[in-house]
């Protein structure tokens, strides 16, 4: 039986409707950090899709930032609790980015610089679910947010949502990721609340 | 965002183990160095610990707590050492 | 209340605040009645978890500030108030004597001092991270121990610093313990560098164990310094404080 700490709010948590199970509204935007954060020159940025049979294509920043982009508004949902509303990106659509890659694959790890990657099914990235976005507000995406760019999965709890993306690998079976292989949930739908193995 | 240090490991493995293991020596996988666990870089991640060796970075140990149960990712650590009693 | 305790496995405990004592206007010092305390050694901490009544919880790492004798009912936390901090203003400014909180501890093997080390030992302390190294210097004294203690203290200024008073008198009686002060916002303002480490540490030559605590980048800074000026880096030992309670 714990002890009740009248006086102890902890963090100001607002429950409002419409949001997934268990989460609560923040008006901020959290940094969660599980390493130092990389910064990566302009010139050394590149993304790259392998597929399953090694086929790669590739980016650089000017490549990247010459493709249409999209402005996004969409709802964020962070494991930690926190959802964040109307949340407004720019980025490349990943439907731009796979266009013209051959994959049978049903799966994909997302990497990162610094080493993180985390897994998302082939489908969910299509039909504009996802992008690469590298603007928050208006402004270039902060190292902290994920700059210069960064996943956005917004269907899927945030942890999907990649900082610092640099690649995109096809796979035929499922991996786990980073923050998969030590206990997440293999898919991470806030609103099933899949927050971890077995949920 | 700074990392705090294996120390504040040391609570959560002591309601996992019997011993103390922040001052088992760990030996890195990525880079092969050893030292104590306390001495680890830990980043206090929202979503769980991140320990990672301060000679290369890579991450060595992993926690993460859901509500009725703990995850130990160890497979940056390719073994511990820990004193046994008395020694 | 029944809670099933694994042989050998740390429990959450209930303890009592059961008196306080302000060092700093933004750091108190915390009281506990923990019942079956089994003793600590200096520099180890507790967690403290909080419960608040929509039962969301949150738990911090606190070093002991007191040093132990069988004799000892209480164990000290001396808590530093981080303005935007989630527990520590709870801690310093809203729990009451008399009020409990869940405790678990002692913990941490790595960062303590046992008075059977024989050689002389080096506090550097920066900021908040004085508490674990005045757990050292009060269990040296409870002790009765001979090993010669330095602390070298880096706070903002005068009124930032932590038991200035009970420092002084413990100099001023204990011919065996010295503190050299560096105050890093009051003129001249100075950070630790290896000058003030060169001239106010142990030189290498005398093997002293050194414990470093402090803000990451304090004790990342003091520990290069320290292995710069040839101390054995096996013994030298360091906690970092995080900036997020």
């Amino acid at each position: 039986m714990a002890i009740i700490s009248r006086g102890f709010g902890g963090r100001r948590r607002e429950s409002v409707d419409g949001l997934p199970p268990g989460q609560y509204l923040t008006h901020d935007f959290p940094v969660l950090s599980a390493g130092p954060t990389p910064r990566i020159p302009l010139d050394r940025w590149h993304f790259t899709i392998t597929t399953e049979t090694g086929q790669k294509t590739e980016w650089n920043w000017t490549e990247f930032l010459a493709l249409k982009s999209e402005d996004v508004t969409t709802d964020i949902h962070c494991v930690t609790k926190w959802s964040k509303l109307g949340t407004t990106w720019r980025g490349v659509s990943l439907d731009t980015l796979l266009e013209d890659v051959d994959t049978a694959a049903d799966y994909t790890m997302v990497h990162s610089f610094g080493g993180y990657t985390t897994n998302v099914p082939l489908e969910d990235l299509l039909d504009s679910k996802a992008w690469i976005a590298y603007k928050f507000d208006g402004e270039d995406l902060e190292p902290e947010h994920g700059g210069p760019a960064r996943m956005i999965v917004p269907h899927l709890y945030f942890w999907k949502s990649a900082k610092w993306v640099n690649g995109l690998t096809l796979m035929n079976e499922d991996e786990p990721g980073f923050w998969e292989a030590a206990g997440y949930h293999m898919y991470g739908d806030p609103w099933l609340e899949q927050r971890y193995q077995g949920d | 965002m700074n990392p705090l240090d294996g120390n504040a490991l040391a609570g959560d493995l002591r309601e996992l183990f019997a011993v103390d293991v922040t001052v088992a020596r760990y030996t890195c996988a990525g880079c092969g160095h050893a030292d104590a666990v306390a001495t680890l870089l830990l980043w206090g991640h929202g979503m769980g610990q991140v320990a990672r060796c301060p000679h290369c970075s890579d991450v060595v140990l992993r926690m993460v707590h859901a509500p009725d149960r703990v995850f130990l990712d160890l497979r940056g650590s390719v073994r511990l050492e820990l004193p046994l009693a008395g020694s | 209340m029944a809670r099933a305790a694994l042989p050998g496995r740390l429990t959450w405990r209930e303890a009592t605040v059961t008196g306080e004592r302000w060092e700093t206007p933004s750091a108190r010092t915390l009281i506990l009645d923990v019942p079956d305390w089994p003793g600590h050694l200096p520099g180890q901490h507790v967690d403290v978890r909080l419960t608040a009544p929509d039962g969301y919880r949150a738990q911090r790492s606190y070093s002991i500030a007191s040093g132990w004798s069988p004799t000892a009912k209480t164990v000290e936390l001396t808590v530093q108030r981080v303005a935007d901090g989630e527990v520590s203003p709870y801690l310093a400014d809203t729990i009451e004597v008399g009020e409990q909180l869940e405790l678990r501890g002692p913990v941490g093997g790595w960062f303590v001092w046992r008075e059977t080390q024989p050689a002389p030992v080096l506090l550097i302390a920066g900021g908040s991270g004085v508490v674990p190294l005045m757990a050292m210097i009060r269990a040296r004294a409870e002790a009765k121990a001979k090993q010669p203690f330095r602390l070298i203290y880096s706070v903002r200024t005068p009124a930032d610093a932590c038991y200035a008073d009970e420092l002084a008198r413990r100099v001023r009686d204990d011919p065996g313990l010295d503190v050299r002060w560096v105050y890093t916002r009051t003129p001249p303002a100075k950070r630790i560098d290896v000058a003030t480490i060169n001239s106010y540490g142990w030189p290498a030559d005398f093997t002293p164990d050194c414990y470093v605590c402090g803000p990451t980048t304090f004790v990342e800074t003091a520990a290069d310094i320290l292995v710069a000026l040839g101390h054995d880096p096996k013994r030298i030992r360091t906690e970092r404080f995080g900036g997020t309670s």
